[in-house]
């Protein structure tokens, strides 16, 4: 059967969609579906994370080289990842960005966020207060409910920070 | 730190009034969203002075938004096992945040913000997880709902945002919308016309999953589904939410087409069934927690059938949550072993039919 799209190939994969009535179905073939995102070689994934991790170890990468790098901001490394299946921080996906993005296409049959913008608000925020604010109110209630060896520690933890 | 549930609006559990769409089949929709501040390790990896900052600022954002300011702050990581049990049992916070498993006991930080029919987690798996559960089959009420949450702390707090990968995520299975749009289905027609795994398998097809009453890791029982999407990169949160719409509309109809085929070609045997585990419920002296969703499973579907008389689906959805052993620990004010609370259930469910047919046993 020739792929519905370019009409050139042969197709390898069938595709329902089911976004709104009527459902469609297209033959497309492993190009035409990798331009749309779709992979090809593996199917949606039971357990995706598993298969994800199991996804990293087979890269094509020398798994060694590519498992020491280290995120410069939480010091994680891929390695890590693999052991726990999850990243140490929002930089990780800065540092490990090649490998993800191969994983992600994996996972998810795409790696392009199609859903909502965001633009994070600016402005200073004074976090010694806040943090600070927090553990008095802590403090308070350990001194409240008679838990005095937290209590102590709390108020150490307060002066560190004065 | 107590915990006082009824400092909420019915206990959290507007949920289970059954006063949504499709009530009979859709015991309620939930959608959350997984979001974390710029600057800071995730919790797993964060420090304890971390999370703490992590709390003090999103409280913060909270207090200043107009739709969250009046939630209740329950701090998770100061509350005894119990208690924590019975917040995750009422659905309000997930297993992860309750430190319910001994592998990944309850982690400094962690609190909630309970919001009317909306919560806050903080320190679960990501910084935040915004969750928003409805009666019924709704999920454009629930995304409208958690959109107003997201939007307004989104203004107070910085996101982690990545321009191709989007909302960045503890763990991949979530990066790009955060998004898990979950649909509780009580599925009992499709589980007895042996339909049900051929549904199923489409579901997994197309991209959607599905899970136990108590989401990822938990098992189905009591012939609930919890259906959900699969993916969050790649696709809008609309048109997750539409796809989802689409498809479980169909189920539903299917589950209906069910019950009318059982009721056709097997009348007698189906309501003999179903009044046996009306008759269990209502007169045992001792039911498992498990025996009981199956007995509640029958129930339900005689009340959908319109065979038993005088029984609400909303008591019946409140005896699936009121059931459970932190709430039975509880009601009786201590511990109980597990035989006790066995027999604590069995007379728990025979005082709420008694009371709800206007009967005695």
């Amino acid at each position: 059967m020739l792929c519905d799209n370019c009409r050139e190939r042969d197709a390898v994969i069938q595709v329902t969609q089911v976004t709104e009535p009527p459902v469609k179905q297209l033959n497309l073939c492993e190009k035409c579906a990798a331009e749309r995102g779709i992979e090809t070689q593996l199917s949606v994934p039971k357990q995706p994370l598993t298969d994800f991790i199991l996804a990293v170890q087979q890269k094509a990468v020398p798994a060694a080289e590519a498992d020491g790098v280290r995120c410069s901001f939480c010091q994680a490394t891929l390695r890590d990842f693999k052991n726990t299946g999850r990243l140490g921080c929002a930089y990780c996906y800065g540092a490990f960005e090649a490998s993800l993005r191969d994983l992600l296409r994996k996972v998810h049959g795409n790696s392009k966020h199609e859903g909502r913008q965001y633009v994070a608000p600016v402005g200073p925020v004074d976090e010694g207060a806040t943090v600070i604010a927090e553990l008095r109110d802590r403090l308070k209630r350990a001194i409240d409910q008679e838990r005095f060896e937290e209590a102590a520690r709390l108020r150490d933890q307060i002066k560190v920070i004065e | 730190m107590t915990l006082d549930l009824s400092l909420l609006p019915d206990g959290g559990v507007t949920w289970l009034d059954a006063s949504g769409e499709n009530a009979g089949t859709v015991l309620s929709t939930r959608i959350r969203l997984a979001r974390n501040l710029e600057g800071f390790a995730f919790p797993g990896r964060a420090r304890e002075g971390e999370r703490l900052r992590i709390l003090a600022r999103v409280r913060e954002a909270v207090t200043a938004a107009p739709g969250l300011a009046a939630s209740l702050l329950v701090r998770v990581d100061e509350l005894p096992a119990e208690e924590r049990l019975l917040l995750h049992e009422r659905h309000l916070v997930s297993r992860e945040l309750a430190g319910l498993d001994p592998s990944h006991p309850v982690r400094s930080g962690a609190a909630v913000f309970l919001g009317e029919g909306t919560g806050v987690m903080v320190n679960e798996e990501d910084h935040l997880r915004l969750q928003t559960l409805r009666s019924g089959f709704d999920l454009a009420g629930a995304y409208a709902a958690i959109q107003r949450v997201d939007e307004e702390l989104g203004k107070r707090v910085p996101y982690a945002f990545h321009g191709e990968f989007g909302f960045l995520t503890s763990c991949p299975t979530n990066t790009g919308t955060g998004m898990r749009a979950s649909v509780l289905m009580h599925l009992p027609g499709l589980v007895l016309t042996k339909e049900i795994a051929k549904t199923l398998t489409g579901l997994q097809q197309i991209g959607l999953t599905y899970r136990g009453l108590y989401g990822e890791g938990s098992e189905v029982v009591g012939n609930f589904f919890q259906i959900s999407n699969q993916t969050t990169l790649g696709r809008s949160e609309d048109e997750i939410i539409e796809q989802l719409l689409y498809v479980l509309r169909t189920v539903v109809a299917r589950e209906e087409e069910a019950r009318r085929v059982l009721l056709r070609d097997a009348g007698y045997i189906i309501e003999d069934k179903l009044w046996r585990a009306y008759g269990t419920l209502r007169y045992a002296r001792s039911l498992s927690f498990e025996e009981t969703m199956n007995y509640l499973s029958g129930v339900r579907l005689a009340v959908g059938l319109k065979l038993v008389p005088g029984l609400s689906v909303y008591t019946l959805n409140k005896l699936l949550i009121f059931s459970q052993s932190a709430h039975l620990a509880q009601r009786a004010g201590r511990m109980l072993t597990e035989s006790e609370a066995n027999i604590a259930r069995a007379a728990y469910v025979r005082q709420t039919l008694a009371d709800e047919t206007g009967t005695t046993g």
